[in-house]
């Protein structure tokens, strides 16, 4: 029905559909878009990267290392960074890859913790909930084209049981009781798979201090992106904890002996 | 505009999957593996699950794309369970899954699925799908990094190809649970040996429909039931190991 007098009379224009009498199913818009929306960026590369992070599960829960390296390619730019976050009262995150979408995820999830302590209603999140979150999100974010360049382990340990899982930028997620990230997964993963499978709940927190030191020793030696200070943390029924900065021994001596090796002329 | 790489919103997790439509049950496998390139990122990761009482889904390709279809086919029979006070029959829930995968025809679930179960007439059906929705009821079918070795044996056990029967017999049109069972083993053990991908772990789910009696899984050690209700079609887990190397 034309309610304005003035078009009575006067010929039709059915293509504008003033009082939306047909539905229109949502079509994409293949009209040409304005140039400067190439400017969007999206895909990415990572810029200021942490390397490895390594988690194993052991008798009272879960303990995390990470170094304090964020290098800027091959520059070893910021040596004091920690990457491992704790979340609420039981759950630490560690990360790999850009730290600067893991600023913006820790920022997120500290958000979250806050909306849900204001809710109030008596339920905490507690690690599995953590991670079925960041999973989403990390998903999200691929499945847009704009990934949250990471590599991140979840620990945790509530109401009796442990837990460790690995999400990363394609939202690829799976957990083991021994996980590892970057060069970690191939240098560290065979040395903490050896020492923990199968016997998980026998590993002491002394073992699991000695198989991290091990591996972490392992891995500054042989990844070029990394750095002798690192920190562990443990989420146990006590909670999370995240320790001083540490740093292994290491044996370079041996190179005298090399022919070749420096000033030596043989 | 300097060239750069461009990120790959896909990645392939290795594994292999299986099914076999009985004449009054279904078998669902798959292992428990799942790798990256030439890395193991763990040696237990379900590939296999069960969607209802009827229906078992197997879904293998990109993990992540993997675990987020069966949420979202979970999610979905879920409301279908509360508007219509049933459970979806299983030839329902395979059109449901083609419309769930055609929806992103143009950035596709990397997932190659495999639907197993009971269909409404009381007879064992497999569905099986590619990645963009195209799917086909089938009495047996094979899917992921091994699919060339296990699909092959398949065809030559279960379809009798490339066999001829004693003179004066037929092949036999359905075959019992226990030879199946042993058949699905043998296909994983052997994909093994072979395949670098597939390994660590076997799960096979058996769905079984009301008349069958579940005295056959008597005789196969650890099966478990997990079905929900004690009337109506059963559904159990058989977990085996498979060689870590």
């Amino acid at each position: 029905m034309d309610h304005f007098p003035t078009n009575w009379g006067k010929p039709r224009n059915d293509s504008i559909d003033a009082y939306n009498t047909y539905p229109l199913h949502p079509r994409p818009d293949w009209r040409p878009k304005d140039s400067f929306a190439d400017g969007v960026q999206r895909t990415q590369q990572p810029i200021v990267t942490g390397t490895s992070v390594l988690a194993i599960k052991y008798k009272d829960g879960i303990m995390m290392a990470a170094d304090n390296l964020a290098s800027y390619g091959s520059l070893a730019r910021f040596k004091d960074i920690q990457r491992l976050h704790v979340v609420g009262d039981y759950t630490i995150l560690g990360a790999g890859g850009d730290m600067s979408d893991f600023q913006h995820i820790q920022h997120t999830l500290d958000s979250l913790m806050i909306e849900e302590f204001s809710v109030d209603d008596g339920h905490k999140l507690g690690p599995p909930e953590i991670y079925e979150y960041l999973s989403r999100l990390m998903y999200g974010r691929r499945s847009e084209m704009n990934p949250l360049w990471n590599s991140i382990l979840v620990g945790g340990f509530k109401d009796g049981k442990s837990f460790l899982g690995y999400v990363d930028l394609l939202g690829t997620t799976y957990s083991a009781s021994t996980l590892a990230t970057g060069y970690g997964s191939m240098i560290a993963q065979p040395l903490l798979r050896k020492a923990v499978e199968g016997r998980e709940h026998l590993i002491t927190e002394e073992e699991a201090r000695e198989i991290i030191k091990t591996s972490m020793k392992v891995l500054f030696y042989r990844d070029a992106r990394s750095l002798n200070k690192y920190q562990i943390g443990t989420i146990t029924a006590a909670g999370p904890k995240i320790y001083e900065a540490q740093s292994s021994e290491t044996e370079w001596s041996f190179a005298e002996g090399i022919r070749g090796y420096g000033a030596q002329t043989q | 505009m300097p060239q750069q790489r461009q990120f790959n919103p896909y990645s392939e997790n290795g594994g292999t999957i299986l099914a076999i439509a009985g004449a009054d049950f279904a078998v669902v496998a798959g292992d428990t593996r799942q790798s990256e390139g030439y890395s193991i990122q763990t040696r237990y990761a379900p590939k296999v699950f069960r969607l209802t009482d009827k229906a078992v889904l197997a879904v293998n390709g990109f993990a992540a794309d993997g675990n987020i279809l069966v949420k979202t086919v979970k999610q979905r029979l879920e409301w279908y369970r509360h508007a219509h006070a049933k459970d979806m029959p299983l030839r329902a829930i395979a059109r449901l899954i083609q419309t769930i995968l055609y929806a992103k025809r143009f950035f596709p679930y990397y997932v190659y699925n495999i639907l197993g179960g009971i269909e409404e007439d009381g007879t064992g059906a497999v569905y099986s799908f590619d990645p963009v929705g195209s799917y086909e009821r089938e009495a047996c079918r094979a899917a992921g990094a091994a699919q060339a070795l296990v699909q092959p044996f398949l065809d030559n056990q279960i379809y009798f190809k490339n066999q001829k029967p004693k003179p004066g017999q037929s092949h036999p049109t359905h075959l019992p649970l226990d030879h199946v069972l042993s058949l699905v083993i043998d296909s994983f053990t052997s994909a093994t040996e072979r395949h670098i991908e597939v390994g660590d772990g076997l799960e096979i789910y058996v769905v079984l429909a009301r008349g069958h009696s579940a005295q056959g899984l008597s005789n196969i050690p650890g099966a478990q039931e997990i079905s929900q209700t004690d009337e109506g079609e059963r559904v159990f887990v058989v977990r085996r190991d498979l060689k870590k190397d």
